[in-house]
C-alpha cells in the first residue's frame, strides 16, 4: 500500500467514524417503554432451514417465507405479542350487522418505501392478483378460505378477478364483502397473502420485482440483499409510518440446511436464533437456561387409521381403534422420546388455540395403567390380540429420525399391551403423501398445522369433503356441527361436540401437540413468546446491552 | 486427431439426448409432483398452477417443448419450487460457487495426493511409506459428512478461527473448510493410485536402464517415471474433477455455501422437475467433456496412444 492510499483510507475511516457518531446520536440508547439499556449493535440474525420458495406476499407458501413477508410488508391488521389482532395499515374496521361486510379504515401516513402513499387500491390489486388463476398462487386456497364474495368463481376462471368481493371506496377506505359470515375474519388479514403489493413496480419488473434493487415494500423493513440458498438481509425502512419506534436496524436470515451444524454455529456466536434439533432440548435447557426456549406451536401430531374399505378389516371395528388409542402412553412420547415441551394429546385441536378449551374427556384423566386395562378389555371383546385372532398392522411414516422414534415407541406399546404386531414402513415425502392420500396404508403418521388461530382450522380437516381427511372418516353429524360452528356466535360447545365424536369413533389417534423449541440469544428481547402462531415482527424486537 | 474429436462430439449428442429422455421418464414415474404438499390443494387451484407451468400437457409434448427450449433458446425453464427464479438463475448463482471450491479441492487433492503417493513409492517400505499410506487410509475412512461437522467443531466453535459456513462471494476464509472437507477423500484415492502406479513403473526395465546409466534419482523420477505413473491417475481425475466442480450435497448442506450440489438431492425430493433436468444436463455435459479431455491428455502423455 502506498502512502497516498494510506492517507485516503485514513480519511475515509475518519468520515465513516463521524458518520457513525452522527447516526449514534439519533439512535436510541434506552428502550422507550422498558427503559432497558440498548446495545449499540441493533441487528438480528437467525437461521432458516431452507431457501424461501418466494418472498412475493401473494406467492409466499411457507412459514419461513411468511416471516420475511411480515417484515417487508404490512397488512391491514397485525398481531400483538399474544397473537391478538391489532391495527396495521388499517386503524380499525366496522362489521355489518349480518357479518358479511367489513369496512377497513386505512391510516393516511402509511407509505411505500419509494415514498408513495399506501392506498386501498393497493389492497384491491393485491387480493385480485392473489386470486387470479393467471398468477397461479398456491395460496388461492387461502383466499378461498376467507370466503370473499365470488372467490370460487374467480379461481375457476368463471368470473374475472375484478368481480372479487373487495373494493376501494376511497383512498383510505377498503370494503370487503364475504359470501359467508366469518367471526375470525380480522385474524385472517394478518396473513401474508393479504398484504398489499405495489402494482406499478410489479408491472415494471414482472417476476423480477422481488429482486434487491427492484423491490418496493410498505413494512418496517426493505430488502437490502439476497443471495438465494445463502442469506437474505433486510434493513430498516425510513419511510415506514412508525419508523421512529423501530429499534432493530438490520435483519438477516441465514439459510443453513443442517440443524446440528446450525446449532454449532449458533453456539460459536455467529447468529441469534436457531432451532433445537430433536431430542437435544433437555440438555440445552440445562446448559443454557437463558437461551433455550420452548413455546407452543399450533400443530397436532396424530396417526390416521384407514377406516375406508381399503383398510384392514380389524380397523373397521371401533373397539380395536379405541384400544389402539388407549394403549399409547403419550407421556412417554412427550417426555422421553421428544423432550421439547410438547404436550400429550387426547383430542385433535392444539391446547393453545385462541378461544378454545381442550374438552375434559375422561381418558385424559385416567392413569396409563387404567387406560391399558380398558384397552385390553376392548381388544378381547373385539376378538383380537393375545387371547384372540392375531393382529398385525403396518405403521407408515415419512422418512425422518423423530417419526421413526415415535413409531418405534408406539409399536412397542401396542405389542406389550395389546399383543399387536406392527411393522414400520418409511417412505420419502412425496411418495408418502401420495400413498396416504390414496389410502394405501393401514396406520399412517400425520401432522396438521393451523392456518389461522382458531379451532376450525384443526377440526375442518375431519370433514367428509376435506382433502386432508386421509382416514376415510365420514360423519354427517360431524359435518353439520362444523357447518353450524362457522356462523355461530359461540362455536366452542360445537367444537367440543365435534372433538367428542372423534373420541368416540377414533378415525385418528391424536398423539401430541407440538411445541417449537429454539435457542435465542439472551440479549434479544421483545419476541412474542405467547403468540401461539410464532408470528414475530422484527420491529418489536430489540437488543439490550450486555452487562 | 481432429477427426477423433469430431467423432466423440457426434457421439456425445445422442448420449446427452438419451440422458434427458431417461431422466424425464424416471422423474415422471416417481409419485407426487412439484405442487403436492402436506396440505392438498383444491383441485381448481392445482389445475390453475399446472396450466401455468404446462404440466397439463401430455408428457411427450412437455418433453419436446423442454428440449426445444433448451436447444434453441438455451432456456431451462422456471423452477417449480422457487417461484421467482428460473433454472438458469439457479445454475448461474450456484455453479460459480461449486466451481470455485471444487477447483481448489481438485488442486489440493491432486498436489497433495500425488506428492504423498510418489513419496511413499520412492521410499517404499520406509516410515514415510507407512505414514503416507496411513494418512490416505485415514482420509478414506473419514467421509466428508463426518469431516465437515468435526472441522466446524474444531475451527469454529473451539478455536474460533474460521466461520462455520456461508460463502460471502467466495472470501478465502469461507473456502478453506469446504475445500478440506471435499478434497480429503479424493486426495486419499489419488495418493493410493499414484503409489501403486509408481511402484510398478519404478520396477520397469527402462527405469533400471536409467539407473544403470547413472542418472540422478531426481531426474529419473521427474523425466522418466512421472509421466507413465500419471496414466492411471489421469483416468481417475476426469470423473473426479467433474464430481468436485459440480459440488457435493454434503458440502453445500453443512457449509451453507449456496452451491448447486444441494440441488441434486433437494430438487429430487421437491419434484422440482426443471431443476432436476437442468442439473442432470449440466453434469452430463461436463462428464462427457472431461472424459474427452482426459482421453486427449492420454495421447499427449503416452506417445504410444494415437487417435
Amino acid at each position: 500500500m502506498t502512502l497516498k492510499t494510506h492517507l485516503l483510507a485514513g480519511t475515509a475511516a475518519l468520515f465513516a467514524l463521524s458518520g457513525a457518531a452522527q447516526a449514534e446520536s439519533h439512535a436510541m440508547t434506552e428502550h422507550p417503554e422498558t427503559g432497558e439499556k440498548l446495545a449499540a449493535d441493533q441487528s438480528f440474525s437467525y437461521r432458516v432451514l431452507d431457501e424461501f420458495p418466494s418472498i412475493d406476499p401473494n406467492l409466499i407458501e411457507d412459514v419461513e417465507g411468511s416471516h420475511i413477508g411480515r417484515q417487508l410488508f404490512e397488512g391491514l391488521m397485525n398481531q400483538d405479542e399474544k397473537g391478538d389482532v391489532m391495527p396495521g395499515v388499517a386503524t380499525g374496521f366496522e362489521v355489518s350487522e349480518d357479518g358479511l361486510t367489513y369496512t377497513f379504515t386505512l391510516r393516511d401516513d402509511a407509505k411505500w418505501s419509494n415514498g408513495e402513499p399506501v392506498t386501498a387500491n393497493d389492497f384491491v390489486y393485491s387480493w385480485r392478483r392473489a386470486a387470479d388463476p393467471a398468477t397461479a398462487s398456491e395460496y388461492q386456497w387461502y383466499m378461498g378460505l376467507m370466503k370473499l364474495a365470488n372467490i370460487e368463481e374467480v379461481i375457476a376462471g368463471d368470473k374475472s378477478p375484478e368481480e372479487l368481493g373487495v373494493e376501494a371506496v376511497d383512498d383510505h377506505t377498503l370494503k370487503v364483502t364475504l359470501s359467508q359470515a366469518l367471526p375470525y375474519f380480522p385474524q385472517m388479514v394478518t396473513h401474508t397473502t393479504t398484504f398489499p403489493v405495489p402494482q406499478a413496480v410489479i408491472e415494471e419488473h414482472g417476476d423480477a420485482w422481488t429482486q434487491p434493487g427492484n423491490m418496493v415494500s410498505n413494512g418496517a423493513y426493505v430488502l437490502e440483499d439476497r443471495v438465494p440458498q445463502e442469506y437474505i438481509t433486510l434493513t430498516k425502512n425510513p419511510e415506514y409510518w412508525d419508523a421512529e419506534n423501530v429499534i432493530i436496524e438490520e435483519v438477516t436470515a441465514l439459510v443453513i440446511n443442517d440443524e446440528n451444524q446450525a446449532l454449532t454455529r449458533y453456539l460459536a456466536g455467529e447468529f441469534d436464533q436457531t432451532d433445537v434439533p430433536a431430542g437435544q432440548f433437555p440438555r440445552l435447557s440445562e446448559e443454557y437456561p437463558d437461551q433455550a426456549v420452548s413455546v407452543p406451536d399450533l400443530c397436532s401430531y396424530y396417526y390416521n387409521l384407514n377406516v375406508s374399505d381399503s383398510g384392514p378389516e380389524a380397523l373397521q371395528d371401533v373397539k380395536v381403534r379405541e384400544a389402539l388409542y388407549l394403549a399409547i402412553d403419550r407421556d412417554v412420547i412427550t417426555d422421553n422420546v421428544l423432550g421439547g415441551g410438547q404436550k400429550p394429546a387426547y383430542t385433535l385441536t392444539h391446547w393453545a388455540t385462541a378461544g378454545f378449551e381442550v374438552p375434559a374427556i375422561e381418558v385424559a384423566q385416567m392413569s396409563q395403567q387404567e387406560r391399558n386395562e380398558r384397552a385390553k378389555e376392548l381388544m378381547s371383546e373385539a376378538g383380537y390380540g393375545t387371547d384372540g385372532e392375531p393382529l398385525s398392522l403396518e405403521i407408515l411414516y415419512n422418512t425422518s429420525e423423530s417419526h421413526k422414534q415415535v413409531a418405534t415407541a408406539i409399536s412397542q406399546m401396542w405389542k406389550q399391551t395389546l399383543g399387536v404386531d406392527t411393522t414400520m414402513a418409511n417412505m420419502e415425502w412425496q411418495t408418502f403423501l401420495t400413498e396416504r392420500h390414496e389410502k394405501n396404508y393401514e396406520v399412517a403418521r400425520a401432522g396438521w398445522c393451523a392456518d389461522y388461530n382458531e379451532a376450525s382450522s384443526f377440526l375442518d380437516i375431519m370433514q367428509t369433503e376435506s382433502s386432508y381427511n386421509d382416514s376415510g372418516f365420514s360423519s354427517e353429524e360431524y359435518d353439520q356441527l362444523m357447518a353450524d360452528a362457522a356462523t355461530s356466535e359461540d362455536p366452542l360447545p360445537l367444537y367440543t361436540e365435534a372433538e367428542t365424536i372423534i373420541t368416540q369413533e377414533f378415525p385418528i389417534l391424536p398423539i401430541y401437540h407440538y411445541a417449537e423449541v429454539f435457542m435465542m440469544d439472551e440479549t434479544i428481547k421483545g419476541y412474542p413468546y405467547e403468540n401461539a402462531q410464532n408470528n414475530w415482527y422484527a420491529k418489536e424486537l430489540y437488543r439490550v446491552a450486555g452487562e | 486427431m481432429l477427426n477423433y474429436v469430431l467423432r466423440r462430439v457426434a457421439i456425445a449428442i445422442p448420449t446427452i439426448l438419451l440422458l434427458v429422455v431417461i431422466s424425464f421418464v424416471l422423474m415422471y414415474a416417481a409419485p407426487g409432483g412439484p405442487f403436492n404438499s402436506e396440505r392438498p390443494l383444491p383441485a381448481q387451484v392445482m389445475a390453475n398452477i399446472e396450466a401455468r407451468y404446462g404440466l397439463d400437457q401430455p408428457y411427450w409434448k412437455q418433453m419436446a417443448t423442454y428440449i426445444w427450449n433448451v436447444v434453441v433458446h438455451f432456456d431451462f425453464g422456471p423452477s417449480f419450487q422457487y417461484r421467482d427464479r428460473t433454472v438458469n438463475d439457479v445454475i448461474a448463482q450456484g455453479f460459480p460457487v461449486t466451481l470455485t471450491y471444487g477447483f481448489w479441492s481438485f488442486i489440493v487433492a491432486l498436489v497433495v495426493g500425488v506428492a504423498l503417493g510418489a513419496a511413499a513409492a520412492i521410499r517404499h517400505n520406509s516410515w514415510l511409506d507407512y505414514l503416507a499410506v496411513g494418512i490416505s487410509i485415514g482420509a478414506q475412512v473419514l467421509p466428508n459428512f463426518v469431516m465437515a461437522p468435526i472441522l466446524v467443531l474444531i475451527f469454529t466453535l473451539w478455536l474460533g478461527w474460521l466461520p462455520g459456513g456461508g460463502w460471502q462471494g467466495g472470501q478465502i476464509e469461507y473456502i478453506i473448510l469446504p475445500v478440506i472437507a471435499l478434497s480429503t477423500s479424493y486426495m486419499a484415492s489419488i495418493a493410493r493410485i499414484t503409489r501403486s502406479s509408481m511402484l510398478e513403473v519404478l520396477n520397469a526395465g527402462f527405469i533400471r536402464t536409467a539407473r544403470a546409466k547413472g542418472l540422478p534419482t531426481r531426474r529419473i523420477i521427474w523425466t522418466h517415471a512421472m509421466k507413465p505413473t500419471m496414466l492411471p491417475v489421469l483416468s481417475y481425475l476426469g470423473p473426479a474433477f467433474v464430481g468436485m466442480i459440480t459440488g457435493s450435497v454434503i458440502i453445500d448442506v453443512f457449509f451453507s455455501t449456496g452451491g448447486i450440489g444441494q440441488f441434486f438431492v433437494n430438487s429430487a425430493f421437491n419434484r422440482d422437475y426443471s431443476v432436476i433436468m437442468g442439473i442432470t444436463i449440466l453434469v452430463g455435459v461436463l462428464t462427457v467433456t472431461f472424459n474427452l479431455v482426459v482421453d486427449l491428455l492420454y495421447a499427449w502423455i503416452d506417445p504410444k496412444i494415437r487417435y
